[in-house]
C-alpha cells in the first residue's frame, strides 16, 4: 500500500489532534478535584453524555476493525456489530440506573456500597486494571495502524505517539475534556460515516474494463506479459516451489517476478490467477521479487473488486441502500487470501503468497467465513461454542466496561443516566448499521490493502479523495485519542481511589489523590504504548473481544447478583470477581491464536479447546458467587 | 463551563417503589431482547443454512435478522423511556 505522508493529511490530523489538546488544557484548568477528575463533577448534560458514549465506545475496535473484518471475509465482522450494540441493552435494562444510584466515582465504589470490604475494593480495583490494559492494547494497535499510512510513521512510532498525547489529555483534564472531546469526536465519527456510507451508495459497483484492470480480476493467460511490457522468461520450480498450485515468470525487464496461481480441476490450465509475495529475506522485504525500496508503492498492489455483476452488467451506477446489498448478494468478488503455507526459498528467504479468490456474493454475506467463526458450519457442537461464547462476552461485555461504567457518574441522577444510554444507543446503532456498507464498500474499493484488514475503512475513503481520507483517519485516530483516555481515567481510578484511599485507606487530600491519579495515568499509558507495539499484527475488533470476555466474567455475575439476590455477601462478590478474571485471562493466555500469533509457538499445542472464554468464564463466575455466598452466609448476615 | 469544579451531584431523592417498577420493567424488556438475540445465535450456529435465505428484497436472513436487531435495540428502548416518564405517584 502507499505509506508515504500527504501534506494535506498530516495538516488535518494536526489541526484535529491540536484542537483536542487545546480543549483539555482549556476544560483542564477548571477540573482541578477529584469529582471533577474522575466524574467531571456529576455535571454532563444527558444528551452530551449520551454521544459521549458513542465516542467511548465506537472506538479502534469498532471504525477500523469491524471495517475491516467485513471487508476481508464480509458478513461475519457485522455479527460484532450486532453484539456489541446488544451489550448495550444490558447496560440500559439492567445496569445503568443502580450503577448511578450506588456508585460515586469507580466501579468497585458501587460493588461495595453495601459492604465495605478491603476484599471487594481490592478485587475489582486489579479488575479494572486488567480489563482497561486488555481495552487498551486495540486501540493502541488501532492508532499505530492509522498512523503508518497518515504521517508514514511505523507502528511503533505511532502507538509511541499516541500513548503520549493520551497522557497529556488525561494527565491535563481527566473526565471532563474527555468527556467533552468524545461528544465532539462521537458525532464526527457517526457524521462521516454516514457521509462515506452515501459516497459508497452514489458509486455503486463497476466491473474492472481494459486488459490492465482485466489481471486484478482475472483469470488470465499463465505468463502473458504486461500489455505494452516486456516478455517474461520462466522461473523453474526451486525447492519450496515443487508441488506447490503456482507457475513463476520474471520480467525480463525490470526483474519483477510475477506468480499466477493454477486454476483449478475442470478449468483452462492455461489460465490463472495472478498472485502477489512478500519475501523477507536477512531482515530485508521483497515485494513480488523485487526490493522493497524498487518497488512502485513500496508495497503490495491494492486489490478488491467486484468481478461479476448480476445481469453480466460493468457498473451499477447509483444504488439504494437495500438495492447495494441485493446486488452484491447476486454478484461475485474477487476476495484476497494469503497462502498459510509459506515457501522456505533455497537462499535462506521466506516467501508469503497472497492470491485472489472468486467468491459469490451469496458466500460473503453469510455467516462462517471468518476463520475464527468457520466452526459455525461443523457438524460437531464443540466447534460452535468459540462462536456462542464471544457473542456471549459481547452481550455481557459492555455493560461490564470500566470506561463505560465510570460514564454514569457523570451525569446528576438516574434519569439522565437512563436518557444519556438511549442517545448512545440511537448513535452507536445507526454507526453500526453503516458499518456492513463501509466494509463491503471497502471490500470492492479496488483499494484494499489486503495485508492489513485495520487500514480497510481509510483506503476505503482514499478511493473517494484525498480530502476524505485525510478526515476519516483524523476523526478515526483522536477518536481512538478518546476511549484511550477514558480507559486510563478508568484505570487511575482503580489505582488512586479504589486501592490508595479505599483499600490502604491512605489520608490524602483532594490534591494528593488527583496528583496520585495522574502518575497512575502515565504509568498505564507507558504500560499500553509496550503492549501495542507487541500485538501490532492482531485484528484490533479481535482483541477486544477478549477484552469483552475479560470483563463479562470479572464484572458482571457480581454486577448483577448483588442488584437481584439479598444471599449475596461480600466475599462472594470479592471471589466472584477474582475468579471471573483470572479464568478469562489464562483461557485468554493459553489460547490457540495467543500461541501462534504472539508466542510463535504451534497453535494445536494450545490446551484450550477454542480462543473465546466467556461460555466458561461467565457462568463460572456466577457458580462461584453462589457458592461463596451460601458458604459465607451466616458469618456475614444481610 | 465554571461548574466542573464542583462537588458530585447531590444524592437524588430514593424512591425504592419506583426504583422497583422501573427494574422489573427493565427486565421484563431485557427477556424480550434476549430471547430475538438468543434466536439469532441458535440460528447461526445450528442453522446457518437458513441465514442464507432471501425472504425479502434480495436481502438475505442473516442481514435481515442483524438490522432487526439493532431496530429492536432502539424501539425497546424508546418503550423503556416512555414507561419511565409516566407518573408513578402513589403506585405500589
Amino acid at each position: 500500500m502507499i505509506y508515504e505522508a500527504s501534506p494535506l493529511a498530516v495538516t488535518i490530523f494536526m489541526v484535529f489532534v491540536g484542537a483536542t489538546l487545546a480543549l483539555s488544557f482549556y476544560l483542564g484548568a477548571r477540573a482541578k478535584s477529584a469529582s471533577g477528575f474522575f466524574a467531571a463533577g456529576g455535571q454532563i448534560h444527558w444528551f452530551i453524555n449520551g454521544i459521549a458514549f458513542a465516542g467511548d465506545y465506537l472506538s479502534a475496535a469498532s471504525f477500523l476493525g469491524i471495517c475491516g473484518m467485513i471487508a476481508f471475509y464480509g458478513y461475519d465482522g457485522f455479527l460484532y456489530s450486532i453484539g456489541y450494540l446488544a451489550g448495550w441493552v444490558v447496560a440500559l435494562f439492567v445496569i445503568a440506573e443502580p450503577l448511578k444510584r450506588l456508585g460515586r466515582y469507580t466501579f468497585a465504589d458501587a460493588l461495595d456500597s453495601q459492604f465495605n470490604s478491603k476484599g471487594i475494593k481490592l478485587s475489582a480495583a486489579i479488575s479494572t486494571l486488567v480489563v482497561s490494559i486488555f481495552y487498551l492494547i486495540p486501540q493502541m494497535v488501532g492508532a499505530g495502524a492509522l498512523v503508518k499510512p497518515l504521517l508514514g510513521f511505523s507502528h511503533a512510532t505511532g502507538v509511541l505517539l499516541v500513548g503520549t498525547v493520551v497522557t497529556l489529555i488525561v494527565v491535563t483534564a481527566g473526565m471532563v475534556s474527555t468527556t467533552y472531546v468524545q461528544f465532539i469526536k462521537g458525532s464526527l465519527l457517526v457524521t462521516f460515516s454516514a457521509v462515506l456510507t452515501v459516497m459508497i451508495l452514489n458509486r455503486g459497483f463497476e466491473v474492472p474494463a481494459g486488459p490492465e484492470q482485466a489481471r486484478r480480476i482475472g483469470p488470465t493467460p499463465i505468463g502473458q506479459p504486461l500489455p505494452g511490457g516486456a516478455p517474461l522468461a520462466s522461473v523453474p520450480d526451486e525447492p519450496g516451489w515443487e508441488g506447490r498450485p503456482y507457475v513463476r515468470f520474471r520480467d525480463t525487464q525490470t526483474g519483477e517476478l510475477r506468480v499466477w496461481r493454477k486454476a483449478g480441476e475442470g478449468q483452462d490450465p492455461a489460465l490463472g490467477w495472478e498472485a502477489q509475495t512478500v519475501t523477507l529475506r536477512d531482515g530485508k522485504k521483497f515485494i513480488n521479487g523485487l526490493p522493497q525500496e524498487r518497488t512502485p508503492r513500496w508495497d503490495l498492489e491494492p486489490m478488491g473488486h467486484v468481478s461479476r455483476l448480476p445481469s453480466g452488467e460493468m457498473q451499477t451506477g447509483e444504488l439504494g441502500p437495500f438495492e447495494f446489498l441485493s446486488t452484491l448478494q447476486q454478484s461475485e468478488v474477487v476476495v484476497w487470501e494469503k497462502d498459510s503455507a509459506t515457501v522456505k526459498e533455497p537462499d535462506g528467504g521466506v516467501t508469503t503468497v497472497y492470491f485472489p479468490r472468486p467468491t459469490t456474493g451469496k458466500e460473503i454475506l453469510r455467516p462462517g467465513n471468518l476463520p475464527s467463526f468457520k466452526g459455525i458450519r461443523s457438524d460437531k457442537v464443540g466447534d460452535k461454542l468459540n462462536f456462542l461464547s464471544l457473542m456471549l462476552a459481547l452481550f455481557g461485555g459492555t455493560a461490564s466496561l470500566p470506561h463505560i461504567l465510570i460514564r454514569y457518574y457523570t451525569v446528576k441522577d438516574q434519569a439522565s443516566a437512563r436518557k444519556s444510554t438511549i442517545v448512545g444507543i440511537a448513535s452507536i446503532g445507526f454507526f453500526y448499521v453503516l458499518t456492513l456498507f463501509i466494509g463491503l464498500g471497502a471490500m470492492t474499493s479496488g483499494g484494499l490493502d489486503f495485508t492489513n484488514s485495520n487500514m480497510a475503512a481509510p483506503l476505503l475513503a482514499r478511493s473517494f479523495s484525498e480530502w476524505l481520507f485525510a478526515a476519516i483517519s483524523a476523526i478515526a485516530f483522536t477518536t481512538v485519542l478518546g476511549t484511550v483516555s477514558g480507559l486510563i481515567i478508568a484505570a487511575s481510578g482503580a489505582v488512586a481511589h479504589d486501592l490508595l484511599s479505599s483499600f490502604l485507606r491512605l489520608e490524602m487530600t483532594d490534591h494528593v489523590k488527583v496528583r496520585c491519579a495522574k502518575i497512575a495515568s502515565v504509568v498505564v499509558g507507558l504500560i499500553a504504548i509496550a503492549l501495542g507495539i507487541v500485538f501490532e499484527n492482531m485484528n484490533v475488533a479481535h482483541l477486544v473481544g477478549w477484552a469483552f470476555g475479560i470483563a463479562a466474567s470479572a464484572n458482571l455475575p457480581s454486577l448483577i447478583m448483588l442488584l437481584f439476590w439479598k444471599g449475596t455477601t461480600k466475599q462472594g462478590i470479592a471471589a466472584s470477581v477474582t475468579v471471573g478474571m483470572l479464568s478469562a485471562l489464562a483461557w485468554i493466555l493459553l489460547s490457540a491464536d495467543m500461541y501462534k500469533d504472539i508466542y510463535g509457538w504451534p497453535a494445536a499445542s494450545s490446551p484450550v479447546p477454542f480462543s473465546q472464554p466467556g461460555i466458561v468464564t461467565i457462568p463460572l463466575g456466577f457458580v462461584v458467587l453462589v457458592v461463596v455466598s451460601l458458604l459465607t452466609k451466616k458469618k456475614t448476615p444481610a | 463551563m465554571s461548574h466542573f469544579d464542583h462537588a458530585p451531584a447531590e444524592q437524588e431523592p430514593y424512591d425504592e417503589a419506583d426504583a422497583r417498577r422501573r427494574a422489573r420493567l427493565g427486565l421484563i424488556l431485557f427477556a424480550v431482547y434476549f430471547v430475538l438475540y438468543a434466536g439469532f445465535m441458535l440460528l447461526n450456529v445450528f442453522a446457518p443454512q437458513e441465514m442464507e435465505r432471501t425472504p425479502l428484497a434480495g436481502i438475505n436472513l442473516a442481514i435481515l435478522y442483524g438490522f432487526g436487531l439493532i431496530v429492536a435495540a432502539l424501539l425497546l428502548a424508546f418503550v423503556y423511556a416512555w414507561l419511565c416518564r409516566k407518573p408513578t405517584g402513589g403506585q405500589p
